[in-house]
């Protein structure tokens, strides 16, 4: 087996892991966060905005960290740097 | 298939390459720009008010109220930076459903910059405030062990708002591309619809995280002040 199948097949294998784990736990955390806010709009429906509005904020916070896991994996397939280096 | 509006090169001029990136971001700025002429051309005061001036005074309307909201000080202060933001961004994410139109915020040079903007707008917006040393302060605070944090939370947040921004516009449209390999009859359609909901809401979520950090680097002072007015709400 050459060395450049050796980083295609790690390459794509990590990309799978990282998409997985990143958006497995981007999105316990979401959907932990969306169902306390829409607790709490059921409980204070006057505070309806300012709930949605500081929800959408944290859950953008909290995709971040998937949305880097999808880059990461888009890197590695796509646009990996290390295709050329053991050739 | 492309990942970046960036890779494709209309044609180049001198050492600067034109690629989809500049030229769309031309034509949002050519829609925004017309679309603002012409309706801003025949406002009226009297009740038969034309439509393009009831969305444009919604849309002034909702920005200013989010501003006060979130910043919970005089919004017109931020407005033209906010709105400017906002409608740029949204305007390209909602025109990125038009067959060939490459979104510019797809790519991360742009939302580089507009993420490096508001890197700048912080302390030009807390030094106008504050002055220099208030705002220097606010850095101090709540003590000065946390210094080397701040340092880097201002690093990070900015390298995390371009990198939102360009991950969800991107992975929308290789969704669609993918999808369109794959299942091409009904679905990339409920995901162009499905975008189009998510470029609109990112729209959003950066005009308000832009505000947030710009509203933390100037209202630090006014909680130290003493309570004059009921809590420092101004």
């Amino acid at each position: 087996m050459s060395e450049t199948a050796l980083v295609a097949i790690v390459s794509i294998f990590t990309a799978g892991i990282t998409t997985a784990i990143g958006s497995a736990a981007a999105a316990i955390g979401e959907g932990r966060a969306a169902a306390q806010a829409l607790q709490s709009i059921a409980q204070q429906p006057d505070e309806a905005n300012t709930i949605s509005r500081t929800m959408f904020i944290g859950l953008a916070m909290v995709e971040t960290s998937g949305i880097y896991c999808f880059v990461i994996g888009l890197i590695l397939i796509f646009a990996n740097p290390f295709w050329g280096a053991f050739s | 298939m492309t990942l970046s509006p960036d890779e494709l090169v209309y044609f180049t001029v001198g050492p600067f390459a034109v690629t989809a990136t500049l030229v769309f971001t031309w034509v949002v700025m050519a829609v925004l720009v017309v679309s603002s002429a012409l309706v801003t051309r025949g406002l009226r005061v009297e009740p038969p008010l034309g439509r393009g001036q009831l969305l444009f005074e919604a849309l002034i309307a909702f920005v200013l109220d989010q501003i006060r909201e979130v910043t919970r000080q005089e919004p017109r202060r931020y407005l033209p930076f906010a709105a400017t933001l906002f409608l740029f961004i949204l305007v390209s994410n909602v025109l990125d459903v038009v067959p060939g139109f490459h979104a510019p915020t797809g790519s991360l040079t742009t939302t580089a910059a507009l993420a490096l903007a508001v890197f700048f707008a912080v302390p030009a917006f807390g030094i106008a405030r504050l002055g220099l040393l208030g705002y220097l302060r606010t850095y101090l605070e709540p003590t000065p062990l946390m210094l080397p944090f701040t340092v880097l939370g201002e690093l990070t947040r900015t390298l995390a708002l371009a990198m939102r921004l360009f991950g969800n516009v991107m992975s929308s449209g290789i969704l669609v591309a993918i999808l369109l390999a794959v299942a091409p009859f009904v679905f990339p359609a409920l995901m162009q619809a499905f975008g189009l909901f998510f470029g609109v809401l990112h729209a959003y979520i950066f005009t308000i995280l832009a505000l947030v950090y710009i509203a933390s680097g100037t209202a630090q002072a006014e909680k130290r002040a003493p309570a004059r007015n009921g809590g420092g709400h101004v």
